[in-house]
Formats: structure tokens, sequence, C-alpha cells
């Protein structure tokens, strides 16, 4: 069989800096491709080469076997090459009509024919199984839609090879399902995808071929038939991989610490109540869409909520981020690049950001923030140029500068709401290092997750939200995936069956959750 | 702009250099030409005469650059100006009599043109962070609204202050200590403090950081709403100032003070490196930007060749090449 698209020792080179080293790999129809590899390890600009977004500086593309040059992405499209970013390319404000034929609308002389476009529109939308009007706003949509959005689209366009960079990142377990179907329904119809993931059991339940990426190098590519998720992860890494996650102590857990009653974020959450004990790791779970993010924000400040919060015994009242961060309480967002970082500002002034009234007076002092960077370089093994835009630094490398920023104001009890997301399993390893080390020296951790292998590893206790309310709570051993999936369903249904949030019966008291039903 | 998968982009460390170094240099073209076109451009005269008057843009413009760093605009400080100046006129004149001439009918006059300008300047605020409405809109709504006061207060002519206290406020634009006039020393007092806070301290960096992603500000516990209102005050305050230095030059307030002031202000703000949708400015650079314009009309009156007429497009050439230096910059190319 011939190769569709392949790539025959592809340099590439931003300035003096060589990022891509001698790539060789090919891409067959009929195949469902996997391209793993930590963060840094040149994924995404492979695939932006690959796609036509970026010419390769040395070395041949070769499309059904002849040397093609993309000059640009148009270019690629109109061979069948279509790729789907991991942040969204769609216009917020346009309705998802608008965006799916944007720059091929539909049209009778110099009017738009829009009632035909609606109906197409659905159809590409219903084959996804996505129940988006599409009359709505782009802006409207929960991640998970617009991520099906962009696949309806991409698939619209008759795309002989799909390259998807992380579709999964923002679905939920039972969206990559459905997304999985459909790969396989193109797979049967000889489309070449192409994905990345880092969600290796992912890969080992669809891919049919995997190259492995290390620093710019392939370092394998071949079937994925025999290669254990386990391989996976050491060739990625480069080392042993010893556990994943942190042993758990065997201490009991300390006092109380936070205690919530009766927290209400209108139109999110309701009579949420809890309490955390010092040194203990607490997670959160519940599908995209349950209330746990709005929840965790509105007790931090960060939205309207009301209820009655204790810490430390003490009755405190929360109206704005600055009150939370008085009484030891910190919140790190989930959206690390429109919430949580400054793009286009250097290392220095993010790592300062949150804690700078409170370490500085009026004044800044630059030699200072300079020497708390030194500081967070080492303590959270940030790697990246110094002066470099934080924009340009690998997810990674971001995610532990948010996380070295947010402790900049030595936080008491530390939210974290998705702390590994879109992150390599070496980074991952150390962040849950980091976290339980914080537990044991006595702070008490919030972990929000929609990762369940995440919240089974690293929380001693979890508590399970649907539709803005605590549905239960599970501890030590009872902390299975079952146990989760049963109370972020419903308790009613046999966990695994096929359940969308949208057709959760209405009986209790149903709060919208951001996604239309 | 290069984006790299790896954390080892190219280091970013030092500025591009052409923001940085553009505006100097086409401040020192400015003047090798005006040196050039006429002897007397560099004569101590003209040059005070050039700063003094360049002095009440400068101040305002000091206080825009916080504004449009901060993510923000304010259109309405020209006719701000205006209403301040005839407000002061006015009290003035009416406390003349009780008070007398002598300071303390000067000091109810600058103490008016400090409150009108920071409740001006609340307002504006206000509407914008608690209302919720577009800054370009409300300051376009208080722009007409001075503007029609001013005339309204002046009837449609003009306001003068009484002569005898005119003589007496007079100084406070014409004299100053060592040579160097009362106007100028305000204005660089204003630019030396501003300089300070925005690039070296805590409310500046929170200037920065509001404008450059009000979102990621918040979640770092910055309280945005207060930074932005924070900004327009100052901005505000800053007119009642220039205002107190404009009074005693003309001594008189009418429709047409302050025509277009807002717009020079904005001009040299964006002229000396400040990003028009905010996240990074820089004073000095806005003192640049004021030079530069005002330069421009002094050599085209001091000069034959080009009619002062054209004193407009010359400072609009200006403004658009500043933008286009800028965005090759970010561009990285």
């Amino acid at each position: 069989m011939t190769p569709i698209l392949a790539l025959d020792d592809v340099s590439k080179h931003f300035g003096p800096v060589e990022v891509l080293h001698g790539l060789s790999f090919a891409l067959y129809p009929g195949e469902v491709h996997a391209l793993i590899g930590e963060n840094g390890a040149g994924k995404s600009t492979t695939m932006k080469i690959l796609a036509g977004y970026q010419p390769a500086s040395s070395g041949r593309i070769l499309l059904n076997d002849a040397a093609v040059t993309f000059d640009t992405m148009r270019d690629a499209e109109e061979q069948g090459i279509v790729m789907i970013h991991q942040e969204f390319n769609l216009a917020e404000l346009l309705t998802v009509e608008q965006n799916m034929f944007l720059g091929r609308e539909l049209r009778r002389g110099p009017f738009l024919r829009g009632a035909e476009m609606q109906r197409q529109t659905r159809e590409h939308l219903a084959r996804v199984e996505c129940h988006a009007d599409p009359r709505a706003p782009v802006q409207e949509l929960s991640n998970s839609d617009k991520q099906m959005l962009e696949i309806a689209k991409a698939l619209s366009r008759d795309a002989r090879v799909l390259i998807m960079d992380e579709p999964t990142a923002v679905l939920t377990s039972n969206e990559t399902e459905i997304l999985f179907q459909q790969v396989r329904a193109l797979r049967e119809r000889g489309t070449a995808v192409m994905f990345t993931s880092h969600k290796l059991d992912e890969v080992k339940a669809i891919a049919d071929r995997v190259t492995i990426m290390r620093d710019g190098k392939v370092v394998f590519s071949g079937p994925a038939e025999g290669l254990s998720e386990h391989d996976m992860a050491e060739a990625m890494v480069g080392r042993e991989l010893s556990d994943l996650y942190p042993a758990r102590p065997e201490t009991v857990p300390g006092e109380v610490v936070l205690r919530v009653r009766d927290l209400d974020v209108p139109g999110h959450a309701r009579d949420i109540g809890f309490e955390l004990h010092r040194g203990e790791i607490l997670g959160i779970a519940g599908l995209v869409g349950s209330g746990r993010t709005e929840a965790m924000e509105g007790l931090c400040g960060l939205r309207p909520a009301t209820g009655a919060v204790e810490i430390e015994g003490e009755p405190v009242t929360i109206r704005r981020p600055s009150d939370a961060l008085d009484r030891g309480l910190c919140y790190l967002t989930e959206d690390r690049k429109t919430r949580g970082l400054l793009l286009d500002k250097s290392m220095r002034e993010n790592v300062t950001l949150q804690a700078l009234p409170r370490r500085a007076g009026m004044m800044i002092d630059r030699a200072g923030e300079e020497r708390i960077l030194d500081e967070a370089i080492r303590d959270f093994d940030i790697r990246g140029a110094r002066g470099v835009r934080v924009g340009n630094l690998s997810g990674g490398n971001q995610q532990k500068l948010l996380l070295a920023k947010v402790m900049q104001s030595e936080p008491r009890i530390l939210v974290t709401d998705e702390p590994t997301r879109g992150i390599d399993i070496g980074t991952k390893q150390q962040i849950y290092r980091f976290l339980r080390g914080l537990a044991d020296r006595g702070t008490s951790v919030i972990v929000v997750s929609s990762e369940m292998q995440e919240l089974i590893g690293l929380c001693d206790r979890v508590l399970v939200m649907r539709l803005g309310r605590i549905t239960g709570q599970l501890a030590g051993r009872d902390i299975t995936e079952r146990g989760i999936v049963r109370l972020a369903m419903g308790i009613a249904q046999e966990p695994g069956s096929r359940t969308g949030q949208g057709d959760v019966t209405p009986a209790s008291n149903t709060i919208d959750a951001d996604r239309p039903t | 702009m290069t984006q790299t998968d790896t954390a080892t982009a190219r280091p970013a460390r030092r500025l591009p250099p052409m923001t940085v170094i553009g505006p100097v240099v086409a401040l020192i073209a400015l003047i090798v030409i005006g040196a050039m076109l006429n002897p007397n451009f560099l004569g101590y005269a003209n040059l005070t005469n050039v700063l003094s008057r360049s002095a009440f843009i400068g101040i305002i413009a000091v206080g825009m650059t916080f504004v449009i760093t901060a993510g923000g605009l304010d259109l309405s400080v020209g006719s701000m100006a205006a209403f301040i100046a005839g407000l002061m006129i006015v009290v003035m004149n009416a406390a003349l009599p009780v008070l007398g001439v002598g300071l303390p009918v000067i000091l109810l006059g600058v103490a008016t043109a400090l409150i009108a300008g920071l409740i001006a300047g609340l307002i504006n605020g206000l509407l914008i962070t608690k209302v919720g409405i577009e800054a370009f809109i409300v300051t376009l709504g208080t722009m007409g609204i001075y503007r029609s006061l001013v005339t309204w207060m002046a009837d449609g002519g003009t306001l003068s202050l009484d002569f005898g206290l005119r003589t007496f406020y007079r100084p406070v634009y014409y004299d100053g200590i060592l040579g160097i006039s009362w106007p100028i020393i305000v204005f660089a007092l204003c630019v030396i403090v501003g300089e300070i806070f925005l690039s070296r301290g805590v409310f500046g960096r929170h200037v920065a950081a509001t404008g450059a992603n009000a979102e990621v500000a918040h979640y770092s516990s910055v309280n945005t709403t207060r930074v932005r209102l924070a900004t327009y005050v100052l901005l505000g305050l800053l007119v009642g100032v220039a205002t107190i230095m404009y009074v005693p030059r003309l001594g008189s307030a009418s429709q047409t003070t302050g025509i277009l002031w807002e717009l020079e202000a904005i001009a040299a703000v964006i002229i000396g490196g400040t990003y028009l949708k905010g996240g990074f400015g820089r004073v000095w650079g806005t003192v640049i930007g004021v030079l530069i314009l005002s330069l421009i009309e002094n050599i085209l009156n001091l000069t034959d060749h080009v009619s002062p007429y054209l004193n407009g497009a010359v400072q609009g050439v200006m403004i658009i090449l500043a933008v286009i230096l800028q965005r090759g910059a970010k561009t990285g190319k």
C-alpha cells in the first residue's frame, strides 16, 4: 500500500534553533495514526508542516509518492488535507451555520441560501451527534460542541487526510466515544486520520499506527499492535517510568480547615456543602457542565455566590478574589491560556502577578522579581528561555509556570481546576508529586478533574457533582471509576450504558448546564 | 509570529529595537531639520514657547497613557478641559467681589478645576466599569455634553476672566524658575511621577495586566474594576491640572477651547509606542510623541517651504507610520 502523505527526512528550525530533526513517517489511507510525545517534543510543529501551515526547513513532503510544497494551508486543503487545531478556529460572534460555511457560502446570485445552509449544517452536525442549533452564536456553545463543530466542518470538506491536534482534550469520555465512532467510520471510507493525544488509553483504543516523538526526533513509528501503554509512555519520556501517582500517606487527615455550607452560584450550582481537612487532597468529579468549576469559582470570589464559608473555624465573607487570597485560599484556573497567563508578557511579570500587592509595597523590586523567577524555575522545573513570551512556552511549562504563580501567594488552601489538562505524562507526574508534597506539608488541596484515573490515583476523597449539586462522596478504596460514573450520571443508570447529558431526567431540580440539550 | 512547540524559542529579552528607538530617531531628525531650516529654532524663546504650549496636551497625554494601557480610551478630555476652564472662570469671577484679587481666588479656582476633573473622570469611569458601556461610546457622549455645557455657559461667546485677576494669574503660565516656565515644570513632574508608577509601580503593573488580558488579571486577584476606574479618575485630575496651567495663558474659555486635544493626546500616546489595544505603555514614549507633534507644527510655522495649513496632514502621516512600526515589531518581521 502506498502512503497518501509522508514526511521524508524533514527538519525545521526557527532562527538558529532546530526543533525537528530528520523526521520520516507515513500516513496510509484507511488508517488511524497517533502521534504522541511529551509537550515540546515537536508534535504541533510536525502537524503544521503536514497541513501546510508552516514550511519545512529541509526534507520532502510526499503526497501519493510525489514531492509537494504547500505554500498555504489552502493548497493543502485543496488536496484534501484538513487540520483541526487545538485552539479553535471559529469566529465566536458568528453562528454555527455561518462558521460551517465560512468562505464557501452557498449562494444564488448575490444572495445567500440561508435555509439550505442551515439544513446542511444540521445534517453535518447530526453525523457527529452534535445537537447545537445552527442559528446559535458559536460563543454560546460549550467547548465540546465547538470541537464537534470543527470536526463536522472538516468532514463536510471531504477530507482525505484529517489531522487533529488533541481533539479529545476538551471532550468528556462520552463525547470522545462519539468522536471515535466517527473516526472509525472515516477509516472505513479510506480516510487517513492523524491525531495527537496525551491519553494513551485512547491511543491504544483507536490507533492502527503510532509515531512517538521525543526532543524533535521520531523514536518509534510502526504498528500499534503489541505496543502497551507503558511501552509508549517510556518511549516518550525516554526513561523508566515509576509510579505515575505518589503514594498516599498513612496518616489520618488533620482538623477541618474549610467548611462550606449552602453555597449557591446562581445558574450553576446549588446547596454545595463540604468540609476540607488539613493536608487532604479532595477531588471533585462530574461531567463538563455539572457546575464543578463554577462552584469553586464562586467559593473563591471569582463569580457571584452566596453561602456560609468558614476557614480555620472563622466565618469569612469572600466577595472578590483578593478576599480569598487574604484568607489563604487560592484558585488555579482550568484555562491557562485565557484566564491563567498573560501570553504576551514574560515569565517574570507572570510569576509575580498574583502575589504582587503582598510581596511589594507601592513599588516593584525588579531584582527581587528575578530572584522569585529563579526560585520558580528551579522549584517547578520550568524549561524555556527566560525572556521568552509566555505564549511560546509549551503547554507543560505554561502549566508549571501557572502553578508557580499561584504558589507565590503561599495559599493554605489550593483549589486546582484540571491541573494536568493537555500536558504530557512526565509533567503530570511532576505535578502530582508536587500536589502531594504540598498536602504532606499541611496545605489542603482541592482537585477538580475530568480524568477519572487522576482522581482515583491522587485523591484521598472525591466529591461527585451532577447538575449543580453534590450527589455523593467516595473515599479510600471506594474511589472507583464505576462509583464516580454512577454518581455523575445519576444513580439509576447502569454505568457504561450510553447516557448523554442531554437525556438526563428532568425530575430533579434541573439547573441549566452550559450546554444545549 | 513564530510559534514553536519547544521551550527554546529565540530569546526575546530585548524589545524589538524599532519601537524603542523609532520615535527617538524621528524626534532627533525633526530637531536637526528644524535647526537647519531656521536658526531661531533652537533658540531659548522658541523652545520655551513650543514646550509651554505642548505642556497642556502633554499633561493630559500622561493620563491618557494609563487609560490606554489599561485597555480603555477617553475622547472627552478636550471638551472636559474647555468645560473646566469655563467653570473655573465663572467661579473665580463670582467669588471676586467677596475675596478680592489675590491668592484665595486663585486657590478657589485651582480647587474647582481639580474637583471638577476628578468628578468628570469618575463619571466616565463609573459608566464604563460599573454600568459596563464601551469606553468609546461613554466618552463620545460626555465629549458632546461638556462641549455643549461650555458653549451654553458662555452663551455662545467667550467667558473671560476678570481683567485684574487675569494680570495676577498670568505669571503661572509665563513665569517660572531658573528660566523654565511653570507649565514645563508641572509637565515634567507629571511625566516623572507617571513614568515611575507605570514602569515600576504595582499600580502600573496591574494597569498593564488589565489591558493585556482583563480575565487573567481578574483570576490573578487583581481588582480590574478598580484599576480601570482609577485610570479614568487620574486622567480627569490631570485634565484639571492642565486647565489650571491653561487658563492664565488667554484668561478665557469658549466653545473652541481645547478642540481636538483628545485626538492629539491619543496620537502622542500611540506615537510613543503604547499599544492602542492596551497591555503595554510607556510614559516617556508619550513625551516623545507630544514633542514630535508640537515640533512638526512649530517647524511648519517657521519655514516657508510647506504651508502650516498642512500641519494636520504631516501629523497624520506620523501617526500612521508609528502604528506600522508597532505592528512590524509585534509580528516579528
